[in-house]
């Protein structure tokens, strides 16, 4: 039987190693099938996250051969299985333990935003009238599976560490999701200006190319929001006008 | 003395999927304070593989549906083992909860004028099922998700419940432990909402993750309440059957509420070679009207695709067994022949099935649009579970609440597509707010620390005892053996002998070793795993003895017909005096005279 050798980070938040094991592959096999072969037979107290096995989650981000991706969606037939297969945890997050990482700054970045504010229901039952549309236009960045490898190749966070001034591409797609909702009447774009960094963002799109959604990260959500502060803040038409409401009151 | 952080709560909910974390929010909105606690992260729960959708009676692509005609769809698919009342109110508040997750910013797909769109499904009469593709889950938790977070909820990620603490019979608390560190956690409630979904662990193919292995179900049993309707494991017709990675995955029934076919290795689609007495009038003679169906003509009746799960299970299960499978051992499921119908079929089936696409694309090399998937019955959900109270799903223990997969009563012998997110959802809110209701009229109570000591004692064993068997092998065994002697089709002999299996099963859970330390240790996880995974083995193995007839989820190949004298009661389990499982029986709860009108008018 055809065998492969995974060299795996093994360590905690005081350092660690790489150790290789090798394991037997067959056809059909996901780099995840691969982890938990070698975790039930070599290394039981191997520490990793994972949940659907489909892609649906967004529990196995790693880091396979520097690409960061999902352990359960990549194919050891893509490959190159002659050399060891390198396997890390995210590095924009502290580690906890081999390919576990620290990422609760997300779930509190999250809770900083503004909640979804919806206007009056169109009918008495509750209910509103949308149309197909409408709910296309954001229904990409409803499909974010909140892995956070977008936030893991991320230069702003992973070379800078600027996780205090800057939410990472993961919430400008919630931030897009939520300002471009038909229903929404909130506004979110002076926080995304001041406290969110939206400026940090030069859209080298590195934040698309690994999204296992294939959300147009850049192109669909900071674009559109990035212009949209712009129009806000920087438009010289809107600044007068600004300035005249304020007087008029 | 172990040591321990102590956290209060005036609720504490235990799973963080649809139900918990509607229940969650529903008791927060009361006023008490509430802790969630979850074994993965937030989000990460097997709601999000939901994909199929909600079922809601709300009417909006056809007229004649209401919350009569899908309380009927729901007990005729529970084969009148459910409690009606439930079925009832699950009927009827399924709209308003359904709106509610739009308010709080969910996008469903939308009819030509601008209102949620419904899917035909199982079992359902009229198109019923709200849904955003073929990832409603994800839009569901994702919705409660981002909604509760903002109400002032305390959510504990990576934590493990391992006991209930009691006092007098009634729930006081909750001890278990974080998985980063390891370190253990006392939970003082005044109130427990289990939401912690279901067992798929307990088999070999599932489409669940290591996250359900029953804890809800053992952690209500060990502190005294009574289980119900633990044969009925719904095994869903469609999985994923190769790569041999993904074998259980889920393959969303939308698939062939869109118009996928069931072919054999001959290209037969022997769904129509065998269809119930029961469903005989309401489905389609021809696949020309079984088609119309998918396509929304109202005048025709559904394909024999789209009947019961259990019925559709078992019609390939024969197939395979009859050796006309597919190479890996399933049957075909073929979506893309509609190119034969419709002029845009690919595009029309990315749309649709977007994550099927994705999924048999990504994992099968496989195109759905171009050629057919292999499929194969994979073990789905659990109908069965903690026995509640229809109005307010309280537990026979006092102060112990369940929702969702791990309560049992909605779905009965057999639980419908779409039943289940529209139960997370109304179960989950009314154990919430009767949970905070229960909070606010009793006091705290008070922790035993004996109690306390015991559950941490009995933890860290594994570390303590010599070198030898690991708990990933007897979990690995345990799961072969539920598959191959209480799975789909069932026998006397091979559940007694799984019942003695299980016994050493015990006797091994009991002595596994355990390397390295506390922290996010998984070897040690799956060990603390196993009780539940065994508790819960042996209440289906001997409810499923209990039951000599087929019915529903449930068939014995000794017992191959429905007997009329096992349609009056549930069967229950408890835990005994001695500490054995014992077995009851009990009537099935009453239907109200208006109730039972309803069920004859659309039998």
């Amino acid at each position: 039987m055809e065998t492969a050798t995974f060299r795996i980070w093994r360590g905690d938040a005081t350092g660690g190693r790489f150790q290789d094991y090798v394991t037997e592959v067959v056809p059909g096999m996901v780099v995840l099938d691969a982890i938990h072969d070698i975790q039930a037979k070599q290394a039981n107290e191997l520490a990793l996250r994972w949940n659907c096995k489909a892609g649906r989650c967004g529990s196995c981000s790693a880091e396979i051969n520097g690409m960061p991706k999902l352990m359960c969606m990549t194919r050891l037939s893509e490959l190159p299985l002659a050399e060891p297969v390198i396997i890390e945890p995210l590095r924009s997050f502290p580690i906890i333990r081999d390919l576990v990482t620290d990422v609760s700054w997300n779930f509190q970045v999250k809770k900083r935003i503004k909640p979804f504010k919806p206007r009056k229901p169109d009918h008495e039952d509750g209910s509103w009238r949308m149309t197909q549309q409408d709910v296309n236009r954001v229904e990409e960045f409803h499909k974010c599976i909140e892995c956070f490898l977008c936030q893991d190749v991320c230069h702003v966070l992973r070379e800078h560490h600027l996780h205090d001034e800057f939410i990472g591409p993961r919430f400008f797609v919630h931030v897009a999701a939520l300002e471009m909702h038909p229903l929404d009447t909130e506004n979110r774009l002076e926080e995304l200006r001041k406290t969110q960094g939206i400026g940090y963002c030069n859209i080298t799109k590195c934040c698309t190319k690994v999204c296992p959604e294939s959300i147009a990260i850049t192109d669909n959500a900071i674009i559109p929001v990035k212009e949209r502060v712009v129009d806000q803040f920087y438009d010289p038409l809107t600044r007068l006008f600004r300035i005249f409401r304020a007087t008029a009151r | 003395m172990a040591e321990y952080q102590t956290h209060q709560h005036d609720v504490l909910v235990i799973g963080a999927g649809g139900a918990g974390l509607r229940a969650a929010i529903e008791a927060s909105a009361m006023g008490v304070s509430v802790g969630v606690v979850t074994k993965s992260l937030l989000g990460k729960a097997h709601t999000v593989m939901a994909e199929g959708g909600i079922a809601a009676a709300l009417a909006n692509v056809d007229d004649r549906d209401n919350w009569k005609v899908h309380f009927a769809d729901t007990m005729r698919g529970g084969q009148y083992l459910n409690n009606p009342r439930m079925a009832q109110l699950h009927a009827q508040e399924a709209l308003a909860r359904v709106r509610e997750l739009e308010a709080w910013g969910a996008l469903f797909d939308r009819t030509p004028d601008g209102r949620i769109l419904q899917r035909n499904f199982g079992g359902h009469k009229y198109p019923r099922l709200a849904h955003v593709g073929d990832r409603t889950g994800l839009e569901m938790i994702r919705t409660l998700q981002d909604h509760g977070v903002h109400t002032g909820i305390d959510v504990h990620m990576e934590c493990t419940v391992l006991t209930l603490l009691t006092e007098g019979g009634r729930v006081v608390g909750a001890f278990g432990y974080d998985r980063e560190r390891g370190r253990f956690k006392l939970f003082e409630a005044k109130a427990i909402v289990l939401a912690t979904g279901g067992i798929g662990r307990a088999y070999k193919i599932t489409s669940n993750s290591w996250e359900y292995t029953g804890d809800g179900l053992a952690l209500a049993y060990h502190a005294g309440a009574t289980l119900a309707d633990m044969e009925f494991v719904q095994f869903h017709p469609t999985g994923m059957v190769w790569p041999p990675g993904v074998r259980g995955i889920l393959v969303t029934e939308g698939v062939r509420g869109e118009g996928g076919v069931l072919t054999n290795k001959d290209g037969r689609r022997f769904m129509f070679d065998d269809i119930p007495a029961l469903y005989k009038d309401t489905t389609a003679d021809t696949p020309e009207e079984g088609w119309r169906y998918t396509q929304g003509d109202r005048s025709a009746r559904r394909p024999p695709e789209l009947l019961t799960r259990d019925h559709v299970a078992r019609c390939i299960v024969r197939e395979v067994r009859e050796g006309r499978g597919s190479p890996h051992g399933g049957v075909f499921l073929d979506i893309s022949w509609i190119k034969q119908r419709l002029s845009h079929a690919a595009e029309h089936i990315k749309k649709k099935l977007p994550s099927m696409y994705h999924q048999f694309k990504q994992l099968a090399d496989i195109d759905i649009t171009k050629e057919p998937m292999e499929v194969g019955p994979t073990t789905h959900y659990m109908m069965g579970g903690v026995q509640v109270d229809a109005e307010t799903q309280m537990s026979s223990v006092p102060g112990l609440f369940a929702a969702g997969e791990c309560a049992a009563g909605l779905h009965g012998a057999n639980r419908l597509g779409g039943n289940s997110l529209s139960d997370l959802l109304v179960f989950g809110k009314r154990a919430g707010e009767h949970a905070a209701s229960f909070a606010r009229e009793h006091g705290a109570g008070h922790v035993d620390p004996h109690q306390v000591e015991t559950a941490a004692s009995e933890a860290v064993r594994p570390f303590e005892r010599p070198p030898g068997g690991g708990p990933y092998q007897v979990q690995e065994e345990l799961q072969e053996m539920m598959q191959n002697l209480v799975g789909i089709v069932r026998r006397e002999e091979e559940l007694t002998k799984a019942l003695e299996e299980i016994r050493g099963l015990w006797q091994r859970a009991r002595s596994v070793y355990v390397g390295g330390n506390r922290e996010y240790n998984p070897g040690w996880h799956t060990a603390l795993d196993l009780p539940s995974l065994l508790t819960v083995s042996e209440a289906i193995t001997r409810a499923a003895l209990d039951r000599k007839e087929s019915r529903g989820a449930h068939f014995r190949d000794d017992f191959p017909s429905k007997d009329s004298a096992f349609a009056k009661f549930n069967i229950v389990v408890r835990k005994g005096p001695d500490a054995e499982m014992q077995v009851g029986r009990e009537p099935v709860p009453e239907a109200s005279p208006e109730l039972r009108q309803i069920i004859e008018e659309m039998k």
